[in-house]
Formats: C-alpha cells, structure tokens, sequence
C-alpha cells in the first residue's frame, strides 16, 4: 500500500506574524519558515505504518514556492522515500491544493492519504476533505488513533464534547489531529540520506489544472485590541469588581 | 437569495450552535432555510421550525444519517444545494468535517470561521490562529460559510412558525462506518455555551489538584471547566476541555484563567470573552496583557479565598 502525505511549508509556530503596513497581507519575508505542524505529525504516521510493514511507499507532496523543497527534505528525513514539488508561485487555496492531490493521488494509485487538519497560517481546515470528495472516498478527520488492517482503517477521531471512532473502506482520506503521535526528530544520518532521495518537480499546467484563486483578499488587519485591564491588589477586590463593576457574577 | 442552514443536533435537540449560524444566514440576506439530516429526527425537525427568522426546514430522515457521517450528511446537502445562494454551517468538529465536502463538489471555495458578514459576498475570518483577521471576498456562485458562533448572537430559539417540508434521503454511500462514541459525561455547562469558564494551565501540577482547586469554583459559579493545552498535554483533563486555536474556541461573559501563562495560541481561543480574569503568579505571564482583572498571586491560596468570598 502506497501512502501519499501532504506537507505545507509555512511561518514557523514560534514566529509572531505582523501584518503588513499596506494591509495586503502578512509579513512573511524573512521570517523562518517550516513544515505545518499537523503535517509533520501526519507524515509521522505515515512512517509508522511503514515501519510496522502496513506500507509499501511514502510519497510526500508539497504545493508552492520553489523552497518547499526544503519542506520535502524535512519530510524524507523523518522517513518519506521520495518527494514531489508542484512548483508555482501563485498563491493556492485549499481547492487547488485538493485538486492538485487528487491527480497526483490517481498517478500514483496511493491508497491512503494523510494530510495535517489544517494549516497555520490560513487556517481553513478544508484540503484533506476536499480532496476525499473529489476522490470520491471516505474521509477521517481529526484523527487521534489509526489502525489499518484487511483493507479498512480504524480511526478515533476528536469531536466536540469527546471522541468517536469510525471504520472507512480504504481508499481513504485521514487527518492528523495533534494527539495522533508525537513526531520524531530528524537525525543528521537521516537527514544526509534524505538529500539524496528522488525529488520530482511538476507544475500545475502540466498535470491540467487551474489554481487560480476563488476567494480575493481585500484587507488584512490586526485583530482588535483588548483595552489594558488592571492588576488588582486582593481576592476580595477581585470579586468586588466582578460583582459591583463588571456585574458577571 | 436563499441560504441554507445545516442544523446541529442529535436527533432529539437542536445544538445552540445552529442559533448562531442562522443569525450568520440573516445577515447574508435573503430567506433562511435549515436542513434536518438525521434518524427519527422529527424533534430536532420541529425545533428548528420554531427558530426565529427560520422560513423552511428541510427534513431528511435515514438510519444511515444517525451518526452525521461525512460522506452522507455531504449527499444529503449537494442533493438540494443548488437552490441556494449560501450554505452554511456552524464551525463545529461536525461542521468543519461536513462543509469542504460540499464546496469541492459544488467545484466553489469555502470561507472557514466567518468572524462577519460585511455583505452577501464578503466576510471577515481570522488567520495565523487570529493574530490577523482577513476581509475576503468569494467569487463562486454558491458561497459555502462555516460560521464562528461566539462572533454571532443566538437569533431567539422560539417565535418562528416554519414549514417542515419532508425530503426522501439521498441512498447511503457506505463508504464509512460508526463504530463506537465516547463522551464526557459532565453535569456542568457545555464548554461552547458556557457563560463563565474557569480555566486551568500547568501551574495546577496534577489531575489530582486540578480538580481539588477548580471544581469547586466552577461549582460555585456554575462554570464550565477549560484547560489549556499544557494542562491537557499533561493528562490533567481530556481533551475536549482544551481552549485555544486548536481546541474550542469560546467568548462566554468571565473567563477566569487559572495558573495559565497565555500561550498566543491559547489566547486565540478566549481573547472574545467579555470579562477576562487571570490569576498567576508570574507578573510578566502574557495573560496578563488580555485580562481585565489581573491578580499576581498563588492560585493554591486565591482561588480558595475567592470561593470563601463568594460563599
């Protein structure tokens, strides 16, 4: 069983992002970027079904700039066997993504694909579903535990108020939720062979899709801030104020 | 214009969530229908019918539906689709899982965590975990929103008189099965629809002190309880107590932050609260900056003395 993971290159989680002074968008020159975090934890899983024999291929997928290469290597050093880079420099929402994926998922007759629950920095929470509807298969989203066995896989899944576990036929769409696995550290030897592992550079145009985005962004702002409160001396004023001032107790 | 509204329940009850994203659909314009997909769901059907500004609830009734499964809730909701300017759904474990299903099929993009409706075709969501708030406008035809719900007022949940128009459900895909649900069985308010949280970080120390310093006062106040993702990666709480940009996202009236430092993701989850009170004994902890009320102090001594000043 051939499993393709898709990994996103985007701003570091530790990276306080600012908003441009044009409002255009957010400030991403020089600022350190990485793989998605729930990409990383994806493509961990992927590994580990490798590594229990379940697997037979990982194929890790990234969709952007030319430096997602960085973000491939990332991947085949955590255990990924080859890469492919579907190189463009327009920005793509989750749609193409999916649609990019569900070309490359065909091409390559990979049976399972597991995807991060969504990225950091748009945040929309979309592609990995996207992509089972346009496959036409089940999907499991936000999953916390994956177990694959006689052409199904058992997942448990995080849902408002607890957990809930399905069984999907496989072909199948699976995302990673943060408690799924705790991804490994790349080791130097790991990282030395990943340079050498195959990496293949598509475009968008060569495998006939369109990218180009539905949705325009018209602003970007801050946030609106929270007027400065107050540090108050005691206990006994604390509920004072919430009673007298505040009036929520 | 016409939108549709994808309800929230469990066969019995309406989710409050649907409120909220029926406020949404108003605010988009136009007439506001709601879709029922469920198993003997008729009570859930005649809930919605009583919603407020709600003009036609759709009804679809299968054992197959029971559940919400993805593929099938997804059938359900291309199977009218067509009629209807928007779909919306609350951004909700169910409704994130739902609602990309619909919009790839309908071949339209879909805007995540509506924050505003600025008008039929534009809206407001946050990004990078709410540290920006983005203004986009879609250009598909069929516009595919999942709704923030803390950003929109419940419309009242009586004083409608819908229609319930039954449907024949779309067949099963059979592409899933539901195996097995576990939830936390709690006798305090849902964590989404609480009016006051207390909240615990790491500085608690344990599951054991968690609950000895917390319970209490969430008992007092009839809170509900919250964490934050410290506090759950250390195993003092399941994870559905987590606030926080990958947790729950709450804005109830107070929000008492119990031993949590602030955490940018963490803060994503609550800074819409209205009343913010934050108890740590770091001065310089981050949650500090968003609170309203702010106390340096020990929790293992303040939150006992403010329960024995509330009592």
């Amino acid at each position: 069983m051939k499993i393709l993971v898709a990994v996103k290159r985007v701003v570091d989680y530790n990276v306080k992002v600012r908003v441009k002074s044009d409002n255009t968008g957010v400030d991403i020159a020089n600022v350190k970027m990485s793989m998605n975090p729930f990409d990383e934890i994806a493509m961990e899983e992927a590994v580990r079904l490798k590594e229990a024999g379940i697997a037979t291929e990982v194929i890790a997928v990234s969709c952007g700039v030319t430096q997602c290469q960085e973000t491939l290597r990332t991947a085949m050093a955590i255990g990924a066997d080859r890469g492919i880079l579907v190189e463009t420099d327009v920005d793509l929402q989750p749609l193409a993504v999916a649609k990019i994926l569900k070309n490359l998922v065909e091409k390559e007759q990979a049976q399972l694909v597991i995807l991060g629950k969504q990225a950091i920095d748009d945040d929309s929470n979309q592609t990995g579903q996207m992509l089972a509807a346009l496959l036409n298969v089940p999907q499991a989203t936000f999953a916390s535990k994956v177990q694959v066995s006689n052409g199904q896989a058992l997942v448990t899944r995080e849902v408002d108020g607890g957990s809930e576990t399905l069984t999907l036929n496989i072909p199948a769409v699976i995302t990673a939720d943060l408690r799924l696995n705790e991804p490994r550290y790349a080791t130097l030897p790991n990282i030395m062979k990943a340079k050498k592992k195959p990496l293949d550079i598509v475009k968008p145009e060569d495998l006939g899709i369109d990218v180009s985005p539905r949705l325009k962004t018209i602003r970007v702002e801050d946030p609106p801030k929270r007027k400065a409160g107050v540090i108050l001396p005691d206990v006994k004023t604390l509920v004072e104020k919430l009673k007298n001032e505040a009036k929520v107790i | 214009m016409t939108s549709l509204v994808i309800a929230e329940h469990d066969n019995q009850s309406l989710k409050p969530a649907t409120l909220n994203t029926v406020a949404a659909a108003i605010a988009c314009g136009g007439d506001v229908h709601v879709l029922v997909a469920g198993h003997s769901a008729g009570a859930a059907a005649t809930a919605a019918s009583q919603i407020a500004g709600v003009s036609k609830v759709i009804h679809m009734d299968a054992p197959y539906l029971e559940n919400g499964l993805a593929e099938n809730l997804a059938q359900q909701i291309l199977s009218i689709a067509s009629n209807y300017s928007h779909i919306l759904a609350p951004a909700t474990a169910s409704g994130k899982n739902v609602l990309p299903r619909v919009a790839a099929i309908l071949d339209v993009a879909q805007v995540s965590d509506v924050m505003k409706v600025i008008s039929a075709d534009t809206f407001e969501r946050p990004i990078y975990a709410g540290n920006a708030i983005a203004t986009v406008q879609a250009t598909d035809a069929i516009k595919v929103l999942t709704v923030r719900t803390t950003n929109f007022e419940a419309v009242a949940s009586s004083g409608g008189s819908a229609v319930i128009e039954a449907q024949a459900a779309v067949a099963d895909t059979a592409q899933s099965q539901f195996v097995s649900k576990d939830i936390t069985q709690s006798a305090r308010p849902e964590l989404s629809a609480a009016k006051i949280i207390v909240s615990g970080g790491r500085a608690l120390g344990s599951a054991e002190q968690y609950q000895a310093i917390l319970e209490p006062l969430a008992d007092k106040l009839g809170a509900a309880l919250g964490a934050s993702r410290a506090a759950v990666d250390s195993g003092y709480v399941p994870n559905d107590y987590q606030v926080g940009q990958t947790g729950k996202i709450v804005a109830p009236d107070l929000y008492i932050a119990v031993g949590i430092s602030g955490a940018i993701q963490h803060i994503a989850g609550m800074k819409d609260s209205k009343v913010i009170v934050a108890i740590n004994k770091d001065p310089e902890a981050p949650i500090f900056a968003v609170a309203d009320y702010g106390l340096v102090a020990d929790l293992f001594t303040a939150v006992p003395e403010m329960l024995a000043e509330l009592s």
